[in-house]
């Protein structure tokens, strides 16, 4: 039986991260993939547990460091050699080992804003509004001290009853609908 | 270990190690929420609060004041002349971005090295560090006489057709003291998203959960989330810790690539880091001592931590003396009469005063910090932090000054003597780093707390018992 209409998934509570990642894995082991984990900290085996082994951030980190760097060498290169060269005590014009610390300054800073803002915008955030927020407990909890499971209704196994049955199994402290 | 002599029965001293424990026992996941959250969401600031923050505002009054005068009458109004054109300006830049680069340490490097009991003070060092650069990064734009053409070191286009000189390292220092200020700021504010998002669900008004809730940018603790906002603040860590090796080497490097005997050594860079550290740590307990007693923070602020900032402090302090005797050494060895004149002015000529006013803070006192009893004694670690801080001041005074007033040429010696506007400006950052300071603790969380909750037995994922589960994964 799917849920009625403006549902966006069924939640259970949890009491510490162990029995989160009982339940995240036993949920993903029955055949759920759309479904979430919400913890007041890292917890690694829980993104485990739901399949989410990977993460792009680290490229995104390096692409962004590499444009850094080829950005601020060219730049100081053309400056120093064609827009603007000047003699400075008989330096050649191009002067490598002196452009090498802009740049390095520049990977950083690329590398560095590429990672944070990277990060955010794999994450989708900044996010004005999202259905989890109605769940009444969830704002009292998930970012203090409990651990949320979340079998969202897109799920192609989703069930309004079988999945509450199955959530229950799991020795919650509450399941709650959540609406959007 | 460390504590062997400390009595069995301090709760602060784990049975098993013997070690002081990083967060005092009994804590739960809640109860350290509360510990942080209560400070920023309360509605009655304390009073004491009011009091230090007036008090810093006035220094803040006195700094704008000092800073209207200096635009309305030009540097003149400080000490600074030919031959000491760098005076008080570039001591007091060098000192201020040397302190923030123990938060750099404390939150990139010491989270490589996975020292878990970084994590209660991380947040207020970084914070310490923008603060620090924030007065930093006034110095050299107010030295460089028409503050309001600074933007002219950056390279844009331009109707003059003109471009920077890429060979200068005033000109290094202008990409690394800005990277390292943007990467700070980054780095503090996307450590600080979860927290945020603690304060959003937390706040009973509707202001402080709008406020909180436009900084937390939609924070909600997914796993998915936590795992690239964990990869991404490794990645942070890992570019923060060259940038703030690099920024005080490409300081250093303003003073040794000039020719200035004293100041053309190729230790300066190394020494120079150390002693960035050396002088951070120092401000960093200067910071937490007053806060932990204050807002009663000795549960997540310990003895521990304060143990192991004097030792990094001793390291960092046995660094920087051997800096000081290889110049010392160096001078001696080169055979060059400048040096050897300039090690004689430094300790014995008319500023020689500085030079053991350095070496009493920066390397006899400090010595004290061997003793473990010492360590421990928060009102002791206090005043030793603000010796520190002193001498190192005087570290940067010594190098600017003894040098400049006698180079080469004896018939272009002269003498330095700091003005009422220099000491005014000096102290007005010391207020304006105050009351950033005062304005942090007041309205942003202090400790992380997602950090804190990680590092409580109770936060580790035990063995699944039964039938064990078949591994997730497709």
């Amino acid at each position: 039986m799917p849920l009625p209409e403006g549902t966006y998934a069924l939640m259970a509570e949890f009491e510490s991260p162990t029995e989160l990642v009982k339940a995240a894995k036993a949920a993903h082991h029955a055949g759920y993939r759309r479904m979430d984990c919400y913890t007041p900290y890292p917890v690694e085996e829980a993104s485990e547990a739901i399949g989410f082994h990977r993460d792009e951030v680290s490229l995104v980190c390096l692409v962004g460091g590499l444009l850094g760097l080829a950005a601020m060498f060219g730049l100081e290169t053309w400056i120093s050699v064609w827009a603007f060269p000047l003699n400075i005590a008989g330096r050649p014009y191009y002067s490598w080992p002196a452009f090498v610390v802009p740049a390095y300054e520049w990977t950083i800073l690329w590398a560095g804003l590429s990672a944070a803002f990277g990060m955010l915008a794999l994450c989708g955030l900044p996010k004005l509004y999202h259905p989890v927020f109605n769940a009444p407990n969830f704002r009292s909890g998930a970012t203090t001290d409990k651990f949320f499971l979340c079998l969202e209704a897109t799920d192609p196994k989703f069930d309004a009853v079988e999945t509450r049955g199955f959530l229950e199994a799991q020795a919650p402290l509450s399941v709650v609908e959540v609406e959007y | 270990m460390a504590t062997k002599d400390a009595p069995v029965n301090n709760p602060m001293i784990d049975p098993v190690t013997e070690e002081y424990r990083v967060i005092a026992p009994g804590h739960t996941f809640k109860s350290v929420t509360e510990e942080v959250s209560r400070i920023v969401l309360t509605s009655h600031t304390p009073l004491g609060w009011f009091f230090g923050f007036v008090l810093a505002g006035g220094f803040v009054g006195m700094l704008l004041v000092a800073l209207a005068w200096l635009f309305l009458k030009g540097p003149g109004i400080w000490a600074i002349t030919i031959p000491v054109a760098w005076g008080f300006a570039i001591i007091n830049f060098v000192w201020w971005i040397g302190i923030g680069h123990a938060g750099t340490l404390i939150s990139a490097i010491l989270l490589l090295f996975k020292q878990g009991w970084r994590n209660s003070i991380n947040r207020f060092a970084e914070a310490m560090t923008i603060f620090a650069v924030v007065c930093a990064g006034l110095f050299p734009l107010i030295h460089v006489g028409r503050p309001w053409l600074g933007y002219w070191l950056f390279p844009y286009p331009n109707t003059m057709n003109y471009w920077p000189q890429f060979r200068s390292p005033l000109l290094w220092d202008v990409f690394a003291v800005s990277t390292y200020a943007t990467i700070s700021v980054v780095f503090w504010y996307i450590g600080m998203i979860p927290d945020l998002g603690t304060l959003r669900d937390r706040s009973q008004s509707k202001f402080g959960q709008f406020f909180y809730g436009m900084l937390a940018v939609g924070w909600r603790g997914s796993v998915r989330h936590w795992t690239r906002y964990e990869t991404a603040s490794l990645l942070l860590a890992g570019l923060a810790t060259p940038l703030v090796l690099s920024v005080h080497s490409v300081i250093s490097l303003d003073f040794s690539v000039a020719l200035m005997p004293g100041w053309h050594t190729t230790i300066f860079p190394p020494y120079f880091v150390a002693g960035a550290i050396y002088s951070g740590f120092a401000m960093v307990l200067t910071l937490a001592i007053p806060i932990r007693t204050f807002y009663h923070l000795e549960d997540l602020i310990t003895i521990r931590h304060i143990d192991n900032m004097g030792k990094v402090m001793l390291a960092t302090g046995m660094i920087v003396a051997y800096g000081y005797s290889t110049e010392v050494f160096m001078s001696w060895y080169s055979a060059s009469h400048w040096e050897y004149f300039m090690m004689w002015n430094r300790m014995f000529g008319p500023m020689g005063w500085s030079y053991w006013v350095l070496i009493t803070c920066n390397i006899a006192l400090p010595q004290l910090m061997w003793i473990r009893k010492f360590r421990s004694n928060v009102g002791l670690m206090f005043l030793m932090s603000l010796i520190v801080n002193t001498g190192m001041w005087f570290e940067r005074f010594v190098i600017v000054v003894t040098s400049l007033t006698r180079d080469y040429l004896p018939s272009s010696w002269g003498t330095y003597r700091a003005t009422k506007w220099d000491y005014a400006t000096f102290a007005g950052t010391l207020g304006l780093f105050t009351f950033l300071f005062f304005l942090f603790i007041r309205f942003l969380p202090m400790i992380p707390m997602s950090e804190l909750r990680m590092m409580l037995p109770q936060a580790k994922v035990k063995e699944v018992h039964g039938e064990p589960l078949p591994e997730a994964g497709d």
